[in-house]
């Protein structure tokens, strides 16, 4: 009877490249990098309201049409930065309250939210709709 | 005299360390990929020039608005009222919490301003206006 002799043992690893190749476009394919984008902002606690001096408030209404009304007057939505910014430089405690009525669509919204965000308003407060 | 060139450029290129390398790349997209979990309502975004990135997907919560005011959480759709128990318990989990908001530009700020209310109730104040980049 013959002996059967043991030749060691090997895992071929030729196709170990081709595998992780296949794993790695797997993986390529289904990696979305782009992350989300957007406006940040922070909203008051619950029960947080402040009484504010009206010096230091600046309302700032929009309507259902999309028209802005700055402190009483009205405005085009891509002048809102400068003005806010003039004014600010006269008083940085200023507040910009936004207010927009309930049939005002968002995008108006966040036009006028970035028009802030460019002219660096840090304190910007959202009132609620009516 | 004849003499005989004895050097040989060897002009391979060393293929012993492809699959480590391969490996590496994997491992590196295996730890980033986040699959996408909801798909959300189909909306289009407003466009905006000052934006911010989002710090990261794992501390995200997102809220779909369509344009006909329906409000999606995580693939279901719920009245604006019950947001505030699904906040909460998400707030709870996690306090780095930023909510994204992604919705429609035709949307009504009634709705948004609800959903302000709530997130005021369940305490997530961090928030995100989803948009797009501007380009003019």
């Amino acid at each position: 009877m013959a002996k059967r002799r043991f030749k060691g043992g090997e895992i071929p690893t030729a196709s170990m490249a081709d595998i992780a190749f296949l794993l790695l476009i797997f993986f390529l394919v289904t990696t979305t990098i782009d992350m989300d984008k957007g406006l940040g902002i922070v909203l008051p606690a619950e029960g947080e309201e402040l009484e504010i001096k009206k010096i230091n408030i600046l309302n700032c209404l929009i309507n259902s049409q999309g028209n802005v009304l700055l402190g009483g007057e009205p405005i085009a939505i891509k002048d809102v930065h400068r003005e806010i910014r003039r004014r600010l430089a006269e008083n940085d405690k200023l507040i910009i309250s936004v207010k927009a009525h309930k049939k005002t669509k968002y995008g108006d919204y966040v036009a006028v939210i970035d028009q802030l965000k460019r002219a660096n308003a840090k304190r910007i407060s959202i009132a609620d709709t009516d | 005299m004849k003499l005989s060139r004895k050097v040989k450029i060897n002009s391979d290129i060393p293929t012993a360390s492809m699959p480590d390398i391969i490996f590496m790349l994997l491992i590196f997209f295996m730890v980033t990929t986040v699959l996408r979990e909801y798909s959300g309502l189909d909306v289009e975004l407003p466009k905006a020039k000052r934006i911010q990135k989002l710090k990261s997907k794992r501390h995200t919560a997102h809220i779909w608005v369509s344009k006909q005011g329906q409000i999606s959480i995580e693939d279901k759709l719920v009245r604006s009222d019950n947001i505030r128990h699904i906040m909460y318990t998400k707030r709870a989990a996690d306090p780095q919490l930023t909510v994204s908001i992604k919705a429609d530009k035709a949307a009504r700020m009634g709705i948004i301003s609800a959903i302000h209310t709530e997130l005021r109730k369940a305490d997530a104040l961090m928030l995100n206006y989803s948009s797009k980049t501007a380009i003019d």
